[in-house]
């Protein structure tokens, strides 16, 4: 049983089968297998919050999650927020853009997606929550204040596309 | 690949998996449970681990609840952490399990982490450990010969160590609900929000009559395993609250600690000092919160 075995998943709407050996990890088979490099790998035992995806929703980490685990399950990963029509980037992504959230853009993906999370389930969250949430991603470059920035850019986005889309209803 | 190679199962039902438990150990093939593998992927990235079989419950929705049993709040072993964090009923009725939870790690590890995978790994710096000391949590566990409940006062063994056996699995935690009028506290100290704890205790307690009375302190972090702390709640137990008496206590606790971990992130000494500390912070909090 150590040899390949089929699994069947879904990332960023598209469904991949693929034969994975049990011990390839989530973020290695995304990264390799798969060819999406956007999920970067870290530390690889779950200190660093840059290999973050989203599945079903939720934030987790790819480096701590095995490929066979992922059989049957929907997955979002960096790639995955763009907006496959017009090809913008997310809401969350232009903000840290403009707020300049990122210098090396490392720890980039693993924030974004920390972000989704919150956002959906907070949308105007106060500055100890975007810290709290934000807490198991690490960044070496910018110093965390650029990355709340990006954060408040993003939810007061979020907030005005909510009312405009409000009014015009 | 990180992992050395291992075989991999994912049984459907906790008999298949006992079953299979139960094959590997009489074929001598070293077998782990893998629940949200928050702990033991580390230790297989890192190969501390080097299972030869991994069996995965992740088929085991059946593990997945958190449930109303009246005097009892039941939790399937294979609830993530984030749902107890979310749980109505654990923010309603006992809300001391309900922090516990939220302090574990980050939202990402909470999301993956399994309730019962917390208690079974026994970490000395887990959070439950303290809840489950000053709670008085059982254990359903489930084995060839049927399932046992295993107090908390005996589940925690030492660093690392339940008591779980190699073919046995648990499957949920008994967590008694907190009674209305309760007092409780939890405090820890870590190098930074989300980290294990270096320290930490949990208390609660009744007033009677202005008098503190039922205490419990417990502590957790320092050595081997949770445990409470008689020599603190007796201080308690009939008297006034007051600050002084908040101290002592802490004082009492802080001695009453064996062998405390010393490492690289505090000396024995800083953690006893901690535990004084953390102890009178917590006691004077669940005075606040006693009606
Ligand atoms: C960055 C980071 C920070 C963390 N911070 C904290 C923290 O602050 N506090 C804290 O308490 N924890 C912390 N953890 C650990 C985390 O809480 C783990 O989720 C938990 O210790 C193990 O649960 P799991 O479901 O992930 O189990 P796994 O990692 O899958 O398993 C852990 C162990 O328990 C055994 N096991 C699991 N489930 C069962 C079962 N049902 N029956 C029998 N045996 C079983 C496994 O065989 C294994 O030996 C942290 C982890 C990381 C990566
Ligand atoms: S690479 Fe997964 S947390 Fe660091
Ligand atoms: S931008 Fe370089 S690590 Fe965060």
């Amino acid at each position: 049983m150590t040899t390949g075995q089929k699994i069947s998943v879904t990332v960023n709407g598209v469904n991949y089968e693929r034969e994975v050996e049990p011990r390839l990890s989530l973020g290695d088979f995304l990264r390799h297998d798969l060819q999406l490099g956007g999920t970067h790998l870290g530390c690889e035992h779950g200190v660093c919050g840059a290999c973050s995806i989203l599945i079903d929703g939720k934030s987790v980490r790819a480096c701590l999650m095995l490929a066979i685990q992922a059989d049957g399950l929907e997955i979002t990963t960096i790639e995955g927020l763009r907006d496959p029509q017009g090809g913008h980037l997310h809401p969350i992504q232009q903000a840290f853009v403009e707020e300049h959230g990122l210098q090396c853009g490392f720890c980039t993906p693993g924030f974004i997606i920390s972000t989704v999370e919150l956002l959906a389930g907070n949308p105007s969250p106060s500055d100890e929550q975007i810290k709290d949430a934000l807490g198991g991603n690490l960044c070496r470059c910018t110093g965390y204040e650029t990355i709340l920035r990006s954060v408040r850019l993003a939810s007061a986005r979020v907030q005005a596309g909510k009312a405009a889309a409000h009014n015009s209803a | 690949m990180k992992p050395a190679p291992f075989d991999y199962y994912a049984p459907d039902s906790v008999e298949e998996a006992v079953a299979l438990l139960e094959r590997l150990e009489g074929e001598d093939v070293e077998a782990k449970i893998l629940a949200g593998g928050q702990s033991l992927m580390p230790m297989l990235n890192l190969r501390v681990a080097r299972p030869d079989a991994l069996i995965d419950l992740r088929k085991l929705d059946t593990l997945k609840y958190i449930r109303d049993e009246g005097e009892v709040i039941a939790i399937g072993a294979m609830t993530s952490k984030s749902d107890a964090e979310d749980s109505g009923l654990l923010k309603q009725q006992q809300p001391l399990f309900q922090h516990a939870s939220y302090l574990i790690g980050h939202r990402q590890i909470r999301n993956r982490g399994t309730v019962g995978g917390s208690f079974a790994h026994a970490d000395p710096a887990a959070e439950y450990g303290a809840a489950a000391m000053a709670l008085g949590i059982e254990m359903k566990i489930v084995g060839p010969d049927g399932e046992r409940v295993v107090a908390a006062e005996d589940f925690y063994i030492t660093f690392l160590t339940a008591d779980i056996d190699s073919t046995e699995i648990l499957t949920e935690v008994r967590v008694p609900k907190m009674a209305p009028g309760t007092g409780w506290s939890f405090q820890e100290m870590a190098r930074r929000d989300g980290d294990l704890a270096l320290a930490g205790a949990a208390v609660t307690l009744r007033l009677e009559g202005g008098n503190c009375s039922e205490v419990r302190v417990a502590v957790f972090g320092v050595n081997g395993s949770p445990a409470r702390i008689a020599e603190a709640e007796q201080l308690l137990e009939g008297s006034s609250p007051a600050d002084e008496l908040f101290r002592q206590a802490g004082k009492a606790a802080a001695a009453a600690v064996d062998e405390p971990i010393a490492d690289v992130h505090g000396s024995g000494d800083y953690r006893r000092q901690l535990i004084s500390v953390l102890v009178a912070r917590c006691l004077a909090e669940a005075v606040e919160r006693a009606a």
